[in-house]
């Protein structure tokens, strides 16, 4: 059974045009002009239960807009949704039980009560039975280390102890679909792998399906076996990470440490032919870039019969400078 | 109903009973309040026996039974949704399985208990001693008061929703939360009594669901409104918040389809 499934679904908002100046100003009390944008533009995508899907674009690439319907909080303009075998906006009451959704720049705690208030209130709006709410709570508690955390107001936590907190109230009534809407935006590499990892267990032990928005790719590399790639609007990439790093990566550098100092020219010479780029760090080290469709032996054996090399690296391009490629070329392209 | 309403209530009269230092000045302002205007309608009345149907002893029983149950129903839930709506928050309430409004209303049921409780009362009893105000003796009025009361708070925050909801449609409903404010206090009652307003205002004041908030009720519980008419002054209530319903459901619908959360 599909956890999601969105055909064609698009969502454009009515905004205000302010006009210029104090006579602009003076028309817009009067007439009021409107200006339609469009935030998301007919995409379509499936996602199957159990999986783990990253959902990434720049800032304003429709991500949340999306996010914000799939949830059924933003009503679509026009297309089918299907979360959890129901049409979010249409049966919400019932639909928002199945799901747990965090999101990382605002809160949904009880700002002035104390943590374990704020989930006695949650048990109670989603009617979760006394036992059941004990046995995740003490499984979630434990797992995230929030003992001490229990008993104190919301507003007197860090950013990282309100983030665990903010796992544990979207997963206390046993959600199948997980909703993350940047959920490691300004944490420390400490915590952010911390809640990877759970997010990993969580998926493994109870099969909960997880979408999750991030601009930090390293949270895609850890957890997700699918990346949808979202820009103005469209779908311009769905598949693999590593599919995607294939596609997208146009080549590797390979870095050299010398044991004698070594002149740019003479390394561009044993290579000469190959089409690959030199590039001199200081007279012991240099990089050379190698195109994708070049054999890393041939490029590889060229130089080590010629040059006294202490160490050798080979650097795959990284998924942050893939993707920052990516968002470049597209921006070019209508 | 969901189990959740009841906490919520419990977890609103908490928490203001955690900042209640703010209602020790309240009722400070309110007695202020009720000895100003008990000295102007002395002045007013001078040594005429009634004035628009009201005795020197109706008007100060009036008086101070009316900003009393200001005390109560008196809530600022069109500012707390107006905030919510404007700054982006309302969205979490779209993932919660209740209603979003009747978590508002509950909100203000907690808060006004609170105000009942710790504000009304006592400041009946200061009242009572400090000014010449008449109680009534009959115990059934004191309960169909109550009940009046209850539908004053539900028609007053019928009142406030809608107009907190406007923030979905305007950028900035400030300007109208304050003009609801004056509006809901003169028309309702508080400030004058609808009997003093010119004869064609008394009219459309009957076409307008600010009576039922203070003018109704209070007259009551004076005793000038008895019997069977007091029982209508309860339909009346009954027919606004029925009718109040309608348009709070359209603009939540319309609301609904026009909601773009702020801040992305």
């Amino acid at each position: 059974m599909l956890a999601i499934d969105v055909e064609l679904l698009q969502k454009r908002f009515v905004v205000q045009k302010n006009r210029e100046g104090l006579a602009g100003a003076f028309k817009d009390l009067f007439k009021r002009e409107y200006r339609e944008v469009k935030a998301v533009k007919d995409i379509t995508f499936q996602i199957p239960q159990g999986e783990i899907c990253g959902y990434i674009g720049e800032n304003g690439a429709g991500k949340s807009t999306t996010i914000k319907m799939l949830t059924g909080i933003l009503v679509p303009t026009s297309g089918r949704l299907v979360v959890n075998g129901y049409v979010p906006f249409k049966e919400r009451e019932a639909f928002v039980k199945g799901i747990g959704v965090v999101f990382g720049q605002r809160s949904q705690l009880w700002w002035d009560i104390g943590v374990v208030e704020s989930f006695n209130l949650l048990r109670k709006v989603y009617r979760v039975p006394p036992q059941d709410f004990k046995r995740r709570l003490d499984e979630l508690v434990e797992r995230l280390q929030l003992g001490e955390l229990l008993s104190r107001p919301v507003r007197k936590l860090s950013l990282g102890q309100r983030m665990r907190c903010e796992l544990v109230a979207s997963l206390l009534h046993n959600p199948s679909i997980l909703f993350l809407d940047e959920p490691t935006i300004g944490l420390d590499i400490v915590v952010k792998t911390e809640i990877r990892e759970f997010l990993k267990q969580l998926n493994r032990d109870h099969g909960t399906t997880i979408l999750l928005t991030t601009h930090d790719l390293q949270d895609i590399e850890a957890l997700c076996s699918r990346v949808i790639m979202l820009d103005d609007g469209t779908i311009i990439y769905d598949g693999s990470l590593e599919l995607l790093k294939a596609n997208w990566s146009k080549g590797r550098e390979i870095h050299f440490h010398f044991g004698a100092p070594t002149a740019l020219a003479a390394l561009e010479q044993l290579t000469s032919g190959l089409g690959v780029q030199w590039r001199l760090d200081h007279e012991l080290s240099a990089v050379m870039w190698l195109p994708s469709e070049i054999n890393v032996s041939g490029a590889l054996a060229r130089v080590v019969g010629a040059a006294d090399i202490r160490d050798i690296k080979i650097v795959e391009t990284n998924t942050d400078e893939i993707v920052r490629e990516i968002y470049k070329t597209e921006k070019v392209a209508p | 109903m969901n189990s959740a309403y009841p906490e919520l209530i419990r977890i609103r009269f908490l928490m203001m009973l955690a900042y209640r230092v703010n209602y020790y000045s309240g009722i400070v302002i309110y007695a202020i309040n009720i000895g100003a205007y008990y000295f102007l309608w002395q002045a007013i009345f001078g040594d005429t026996p009634s004035l628009a149907g009201f005795t020197v002893a109706q008007m100060t029983t009036y008086v101070a039974v009316s900003w009393m149950a200001r005390a109560f129903y008196y809530n600022n839930l069109d500012r707390e949704i107006a905030n919510e709506i404007r700054d982006g928050s309302v969205a979490i309430q779209f993932i919660r399985p209740y209603s979003y409004l009747m978590v508002k209303l509950m909100q203000g049921f907690g808060e006004g208990l609170f105000r009942l409780l710790l504000f009304m009362v006592p400041g009946m009893v200061i009242v009572c001693l400090v000014f010449p105000v008449t109680l009534p003796r009959d115990p059934g009025v004191w309960a169909l008061y109550l009940v009046l009361l209850f539908f004053s708070f539900l028609i007053n925050t019928q009142i406030n929703i809608l107009t907190g909801l406007f923030a979905f449609f305007v950028e900035n409903n400030e300007g109208m939360i304050r003009m609801k404010r004056v509006l809901v206090d003169l028309f309702s009652g508080v400030v004058v009594p609808i009997s003093f307003f010119p004869g064609w205002l008394e009219q459309v004041m009957q076409w307008l669901p600010f009576q039922a908030i203070t003018y109704l009720p209070s007259s009551v519980f004076t005793g000038r409104t008895e019997g069977a008419e007091a029982w209508g002054v309860l339909l009346v209530q009954l027919i606004w918040f029925g009718v109040l319903l309608v348009p709070i459901m359209g603009v939540w619908r319309m609301a609904r389809r026009r909601l773009f959360v702020q801040g992305g």
